[in-house]
């Protein structure tokens, strides 16, 4: 039992140094990459200055796309949609494709994993299929939903499902002997198995299925958008290379990118929310 | 308490005894053929016994105790416990693992519950929680039973490892070299709140060690191993010292130098390993 603690003693007081110091390590940890990306500006700028280049310098890029900038929200009907819109678009697709392929996943990762003869029978065809590009299912899938949207989201599913299968698997296959006889030697039935043993000892695993296949996802949501149309950030790319605005297509892709980072990120957190416990005895 | 009775004894007092190990050999399968690890093992275990195995590694110390537990099975012949054989493993015998075998991701309460839970569902929640808060107590945990195995000791995993074993009442207690990785002082303090369950729970214990101060000063009888391949029970020592043990008295009688002196012949001359 933890004793309890006094937490008023503990409690700093406001000090003005300590904030000084917290603020200024904070700055000297966000200056390296600062500079960095002054420095890829600057040399940005100076290959994109002369009138004739092909692609916009950073200023003309802000400049071309400053109305998207300040205003994501609007909404002109049809696909004229603010680029908040065309991501949101985009991730509503990926949460759905990205959820059905976790589920079957993970369902099918510890059925394989537990299951010798399925296993040997289904991890071969695993193999294979998981190293398709995800475009080359866009036309069967479109050639079975004849839809644009369920095509796009099961492109998403396809894609993120491999590696949460395989690594689940793995993790069931990873399980430690001892904790297996654990389990032999209390005679535990099935479920008080699944869920005091396998799922707690599998769960590391099945987050970096899930943190490979969430990145997969947002590489194929966009290259699907780009062929099936509409509104979509994928889309919005390819419609602005169609119109020649190649200043939209730069802003685009650095949002693709924050929000790629963004959605690492947010399975990192939720794993670290469930796998709080170090795995080692 | 244990009277010392040698195995004929036991033998011609009861038709059955307690633990019967008959005729054991173990065979692995290799790609080099088949690798005979034991040879035909014969030994009795009275009810109440404390037995420790000691042998070199590789002897197949672990083997035999895995067929006492079901983990593996002879290749030929049969355990019997109470006359029932043995065919796989159960919670009336017990392992405490080499490694604890804790789950990592339960404190050392729940480790303890799920075993007691698993063993006796039908008994209501009141009582389980009080078996397990028994047997916490019992090894010294009380205070750190709802800290997880990660910020608990080496010296007091296995002490969760050996309330988790007790708090289902085994009628053998099966031990892999428990204390092999502790440092001396917790293995001198754990040998001892061992030899004190086992006086208290009259529990029959099965224990492989390295250590022969360690089998003198817990075992009624100490079994020697000789090496593998094939190995057999090359010699069975009664330690006929009298209980309760204590370390230093135990160690100022001749006989125990005695025994310890054999043991060491045993296992560093006549036994020794081919590479030493």
């Amino acid at each position: 039992m933890t004793a309890p603690v006094n937490i008023k003693g503990n409690r700093s007081k406001f000090d003005p140094q300590k904030l000084l110091e917290m603020t200024w390590s904070k700055v000297r940890e966000l200056l390296p990459p600062a500079i960095a990306i002054l420095i890829f500006l600057v040399v940005w700028q100076l290959f994109t200055n002369s009138p004739d280049s092909n692609l916009p310098s950073p200023i003309r890029v802000v400049e071309d796309t400053w109305e998207l900038i300040i205003d994501p929200f609007f909404d002109h009907g049809g696909i004229d949609k603010g680029l908040f819109w065309q991501i949101w678009t985009s991730l509503q697709r990926v949460a759905l494709g990205f959820s059905l392929a976790a589920i079957i996943g993970i369902g099918l990762g510890i059925l394989i994993g537990t299951n010798k003869m399925m296993y040997s029978a289904l991890d071969p065809i695993f193999q294979v299929l998981r190293t398709v590009p995800p475009l080359a299912w866009l036309p069967i899938s479109l050639a079975g939903f004849q839809q644009a949207n369920p095509s796009a989201i099961f492109v998403i599913f396809i894609t993120a499902i491999w590696p949460i299968i395989i690594n689940t698997t793995e993790g069931v296959l990873q399980i430690p002997q001892d904790y297996n006889n654990v389990s032999r030697v209390l005679r535990l039935d099935r479920k008080t198995y699944f869920f005091k043993i396998l799922f707690p000892s599998t769960v590391p695993y099945i987050f970096t299925g899930l943190k490979i296949g969430i990145g997969l996802s947002w590489l194929a949501i966009i290259a699907a958008e780009m062929l099936i149309g509409g509104v979509g950030i994928g889309f919005f790319i390819w419609d602005s290379w169609n119109s020649s605005r190649v200043s939209d297509i730069i802003l685009a892709v650095i949002y693709v990118g924050i929000v790629g980072l963004l959605l690492d990120k947010f399975i990192t957190f939720l794993g670290s929310l469930v796998v709080a416990e170090d795995k080692s005895s | 308490m244990q009277t010392l009775q040698t195995p004929t004894d036991a033998k011609s007092r009861l038709a059955d005894p307690f633990l019967r190990i008959e005729g054991v050999s173990k065979v692995y399968a290799t790609p080099e053929g088949p690798y005979p690890v034991l040879d035909d093992i014969s030994l009795t275990v009275n009810e109440g016994e404390f037995v420790c195995l000691i042998g070199h590694s590789g002897c197949g110390k672990s083997t035999l105790l895995d067929m006492v537990s079901g983990f593996k099975k002879p290749t030929e012949g049969t355990v019997w416990l109470q006359s029932q054989p043995i065919r796989e493993p159960g919670p009336d015998r017990m392992v405490v693992f080499q490694n604890y075998a804790l789950l990592p991701w339960l404190t050392a309460y729940d480790n303890v519950y799920l075993a007691v839970d698993a063993v006796s569902p039908k008994l209501k929640k009141r009582d389980k929680a009080a078996i397990v808060n028994e047997h916490l107590a019992l090894v010294g945990l009380t205070e750190a039973a709802h800290k997880k195995p990660k910020e608990l000791s080496g010296g007091m995993k296995q002490r969760v490892s050996i309330a988790r074993a007790l708090a289902l009442r085994p009628k053998v207690l099966i031990l892999d070299e428990p204390f092999g990785a502790l440092d001396p002082i917790t293995r001198e303090e754990l040998q001892e709140e061992l030899l004190k369950i086992w006086a208290d729970h009259k529990v029959t214990v099965l224990m492989i060690t390295h250590d022969i101060d360690e089998a003198l000063f817990l075992g009624d009888r100490l079994v020697m191993m000789t090496n593998g391949p094939s190995a057999k029970i090359g010699e069975v020592l009664d330690l006929p010292f009298e209980r309760p043990r204590e370390r230093t008295r135990l160690m100022e009688q001749p006989e125990y130098y005695d025994l310890r002196n054999h043991a060491m012949e045993f296992l560093f001359q006549l036994h020794a390993h081919e590479e030493d």
